[in-house]
């Protein structure tokens, strides 16, 4: 084994971590697991850190470009010489940026979890999962090839499977657990399909190699533009079916549906994996390949920012409606990530081009503080409230000063108010649209207004409007000491990521890109935001008759989005009414009755015919003597009527 | 009168027979096993006096005669143990109380 031990062993020490507490965490650590898994995971935090800072600042840097450099070459399978599975590590920009995000963030949930968790049954389990999705994670940002960043992929699908399934006793936790699990899966399908047909016809799995082929004019290249079904080149339909993987996992329109239920999970869960990082993958899937998107596929790259675009407004008109609070977060990330996604969208290929996909990676990363410090504030409430519905809250500014400063932060922070980190990123997004595409400028304007109405919205619901009184929850506080520091970690975090000068790290192509914040061009989206906040200020800061009688004047649009669209009901619809009964059924009859027939078949005509034969073995030794006798005097008859 | 081959032949037949009936008849496994051994020496007649007869200038019927009366010895060990262990599952050596191996 070659490469940096350092590097390596960042995804390692959350494995140690898992198989550990796997193995003993139930019945020998269950009093240490908390602080195995934390501590693991602070080495790992610890190293990320160390490493981006040196390959930043000191190894990544070759003639004034980020080079991608591969850590870590090893043969896993090889078919025949030439035809070879390989498992690698290689560090770029974005895959740096991620292992220091996912690295962070899972250092702050595992930190809030030894409070939020606290005296539950299977804490050991918990945070057993909770180093196995880690490790998944870090695999899949690590990933060299593009067969490898599948197998993560799957990984991490399972340990989200695991967690949102946690608590197994509720019925809803295990229905939630699998539908997330079966949309993902359905949709990796496609990424399976397209990993097939951009392998066959790039002829490798290496990422590096697979990107440097399909951009420049090669044989492969003009194989798979050449080679064209139902319309389309295979190279767009490989990258349309890699980016649907993409869009099942980040939830993008029509594969969402899952995200809202993920949400029976722990809350320190949802704010780990479904918020701040398994849900970006698809981002990065798409910012992986996007050379070869924004070079020979321009097509592909537009479906990519459709779909993004309205999934951002789709999710942000839903989050008006609900009552649940995590839902709302929920319909928020989708929101977010839809951001993200049409970001690259709208982004080309190098230089002043990039500055789409620098937005998305950049909004990746301050959406991943302030979504995650988001959801520990919810949980914070969660924990004090004892629910997750807006009706029950309301006052609680006074009785949790800290849950209700950071909240505020995230929420300022999300709608774009400076110098809050979502400002800048989501300047940078609108500047991109603004200059490639009008049509989704402005839909993400118009997205951007509603996401301050319903950020704050939910935030007056739980901290203003009526006074809260519990003994219940006067008796515990506002929560224990680590619920309490990452949220004040990650406040800071939100306030301050946006002095980030990320363009000068990641960029489309490895080169600096100067960007400065343009005043004038701010000030649309600034007060767009304004607007939604100072609607929501009117509507909700104290109670009062105007919110009900708004959803009467919105009257059946309300109601639509109140029950999500109706995409659940289309899509049990589907299953139940067509699949079911087109496919399903039929299929049924044919394995009851003429599968399960003709095996049940041979085993009553073998039932019969022994039921005939059986009562030969009498048991009885005397009688097969008699047997054996008179067969012998048979053939000693036989044998002398032929050989006289 | 001489002794002929059929004389033997005739009494070895009959010996044969005896045991048969032994064995089929009798309900007693002593006694059944006590039917094999006529079996056997009605078989052990047959060899000699073929031998003597028809090849008496070899010795082959009696080399067989002398392994069939080893085995002989040893079926019959064999035999009894077998019988014991009946004996001590069913309290009983009587063939048609063992009749468990079946369907």
């Amino acid at each position: 084994m070659t490469g940096d031990f350092k590097i390596i062993l960042i995804p390692l020490l959350p494995l140690l971590s898992f198989l550990l507490l796997g193995l003993f965490g139930r019945k020998y650590l269950r009093e240490s697991s908390g602080l195995i898994g934390t501590l693991s995971l602070l080495g790992s935090a610890l190293l990320s850190v160390f490493t981006a800072y040196n390959y930043f600042f000191v190894t990544g840097k070759v003639n004034g470009i980020y080079q991608p450099l591969v850590v870590l070459q090893q043969t896993w399978l090889e078919f025949s010489p030439g035809v070879s599975i390989d498992m690698g590590m290689m560090i770029d920009p974005i895959s740096v940026m991620m292992i220091v995000i996912v690295t962070f963030v899972s250092l702050m949930v595992h930190v809030y979890s030894l409070g939020y968790m606290k005296g539950e049954e299977r804490f050991a389990t918990y945070y057993a999962f909770l180093s196995l999705f880690t490790f998944s994670m870090l695999g899949l940002v690590l990933s060299s090839n593009i067969f490898q960043i599948y197998i993560f992929w799957e990984l991490v699908g399972v340990s989200s499977y695991l967690l949102i399934g946690f608590y197994f006793d509720r019925p809803s936790a295990v229905a939630a657990a699998k539908k997330a699990f079966i949309v993902t899966r359905f949709a990796d399908l496609g990424f399976l399909i397209g990993i097939l047909v951009l392998s066959f016809g790039a002829e490798t799995l290496d990422f590096r190699t697979l990107i440097e082929r399909l951009t420049t004019a090669t044989p492969q290249l003009h194989g798979m533009i050449t080679t064209s079904f139902l319309g389309f080149s295979s190279l767009t339909w490989g990258l349309l079916l890699v980016f649907a993987g993409g869009a099942g996992k980040s939830a993008m329109f029509p594969l969402h549906i899952w995200l809202p239920d993920a949400m029976e999970g722990p809350t320190p869960v949802s704010a780990l994996i479904h918020a701040a990082t398994m849900v970006v993958a698809g981002v990065y899937l798409v910012a992986r390949l996007f050379p070869v998107f924004a070079i020979s596929a321009p097509g592909a790259l537009h479906v990519v920012g459709y779909v993004g675009a309205l999934s951002a407004l789709f999710a942000a008109v839903i989050a008006c409606t609900q009552t649940d609070i995590k839902r709302v977060l929920a319909y928020s990330t989708m929101s977010q990530i839809g951001y993200m996604m049409f970001a690259l969208g709208v982004s080309g290929y190098g230089g002043e081009h990039g500055l789409g996909y620098m937005a998305s990676m950049f909004h990746l990363f301050t959406h991943a503080m302030f979504k995650a410090l988001l959801f520990l504030g919810a949980g914070a409430v969660i924990h004090y409230v004892h629910s997750n519905e807006m009706e029950d809250m309301g006052g609680l500014r006074s009785k949790m000063p800290v849950t209700h400063l950071t909240f505020l932060i995230a929420c300022l922070a999300i709608s774009g108010i400076p110098p809050f980190a979502g400002f800048f990123s989501k300047e940078e997004i609108l500047t991109a649209a603004f200059e490639h595409n009008k049509l989704i400028y402005g839909i993400a304007l118009f997205t951007s207004g509603l996401t301050a109405f319903y950020m704050f919205r939910l935030y007056f619901n739980i901290f203003w409007q009526k006074d809260f009184h519990s003994e219940l929850s006067d008796h515990h506080g506002e929560g224990p000491w680590s619920m309490l520091v990452p949220l004040i970690i990650l406040g800071a975090l939100a306030v301050g990521a946006g002095f980030v000068p990320f363009s000068h790290f990641v960029t489309s192509d490895g080169k600096e890109l100067e960007t400065s914040v343009n005043i004038v061009f701010s000030v649309a989206p600034v007060l767009f935001a304004l607007t939604g906040i100072l609607i929501a200020l009117r509507l909700y800061k104290s109670e009062n008759e105007t919110p009900a009688r708004l959803a009467n004047g919105f009257g059946s649009f309300y109601q639509g989005a109140l029950h999500k669209f109706y995409i659940d009901e289309v899509y049990l619809f589907i299953t139940k009414k067509l699949i079911f009964n087109l496919v399903g059924r039929p299929s049924a009859w044919i394995d009851k009755n003429i599968v399960d027939g003709g095996v049940n078949l041979s085993a009553d005509l073998t039932e019969d015919t022994s039921g005939l034969i059986r009562n030969w073995q009498s048991g009885n030794l005397q009688q097969y003597a008699m047997w054996f006798f008179a067969a012998i005097i048979g053939l000693v008859m036989v044998f002398m009527s032929v050989w006289k | 009168m001489e002794v002929t081959l059929n004389h033997i032949l005739f009494l070895s037949t009959a010996l044969f027979f005896i045991g048969v009936y032994g064995f089929l008849t009798r309900r007693n496994v002593i006694t059944m096993l006590m039917a094999i051994e006529l079996l056997l020496n009605s078989v052990n007649i047959n060899f000699i006096a073929f031998n003597k007869y028809l090849y008496a200038d070899k010795l082959d019927g009696v080399f067989f005669t002398l392994f069939l009366i080893a085995i002989a010895a040893a079926e019959a060990a064999v035999a009894i143990a077998i019988i014991i262990n009946i004996y001590r599952n069913y309290k009983s050596i009587d063939v048609d109380d063992v009749d468990t191996l079946k369907w």
